[in-house]
């Protein structure tokens, strides 16, 4: 197991009352497997099953697959400009 | 050059970095903070970033147009706290002729609005607030707070 910590913005961040939340997921875990961990966590159930994600921030998938020094970021819908 | 502004955004200044004697057509994009939002009326507003990928996206979004057309582009984009009618963004581009000009800003906006990881919170007359969602029906979240 390791623990992964995950960037919060905006909606999320006052969803989980916090700008960041560390999760405990497998050595193997994929961006899917940090989003379900984080669904459970008190705060999490209104988190879309998939939302757009940055992975050393660059946009990203839920497939990819995380390792421990990977900067995991949950980006709420865009709405710059 | 950084793209996200805390503080109030200086034209002049974005406009003086791309100017060139062989530069003729200088397209100019201000988005500013509109009074009203899907039939409320908007007080003010707050933009929040996550700092270290949008200034890279835009870096990206600005190498990206110089790339596809001849031409200079400069991007500024507002942080924090806003009134209405306080520039948000402004997009800046210079080239030779004006049909590159303008359609290089078209897109270097539309582009910013998709890709760039910034986010609003808007602040209505009646004391509510809620986090802008383009995506919603309504463009805005239905959970509005105090």
């Amino acid at each position: 197991m390791m623990q992964f910590r995950v960037l919060l913005f905006a909606r999320y961040a006052e969803l989980f009352g916090a700008p960041e939340v560390m999760v405990s997921v497998s050595d193997h875990a994929s961006v899917a497997d940090v989003v379900a961990a984080l669904r459970i966590l008190p705060g999490g159930a209104s988190l879309p099953a998939l939302p757009f994600v940055a992975v050393n921030q660059m946009h990203s998938d839920s497939s990819r697959m995380l390792l421990a020094a990977d900067e995991l970021a949950l980006l709420p819908p865009l709405a710059g400009g | 050059m950084s793209c996200l502004h805390g503080a109030p955004l200086d034209l002049e200044a974005l406009h003086a970095t791309v100017r060139r004697s062989d530069r003729g057509a200088v397209a100019t994009f201000v988005g500013q903070v509109r009074d009203h939002h899907a039939g409320r009326v908007v007080t003010s507003l707050s933009y929040s970033a996550y700092g270290p990928m949008a200034e890279r996206i835009c870096q990206e979004i600005l190498t990206e147009a110089e790339g596809r057309w001849s031409v200079a582009v400069a991007l500024a984009h507002r942080i924090g706290s806003l009134d209405v009618g306080d520039d948000a963004v402004a997009v800046v581009v210079a080239a030779a002729h004006r049909s590159e000009a303008f359609e290089a800003c078209r897109w270097v906006i539309e582009e910013v609005k998709q890709r760039v990881p910034i986010w609003k919170r808007e602040r209505y007359a009646d004391g509510t607030e809620s986090w802008v969602d383009p995506t919603a029906p309504e463009g805005v979240q239905p959970a509005a707070s105090q």
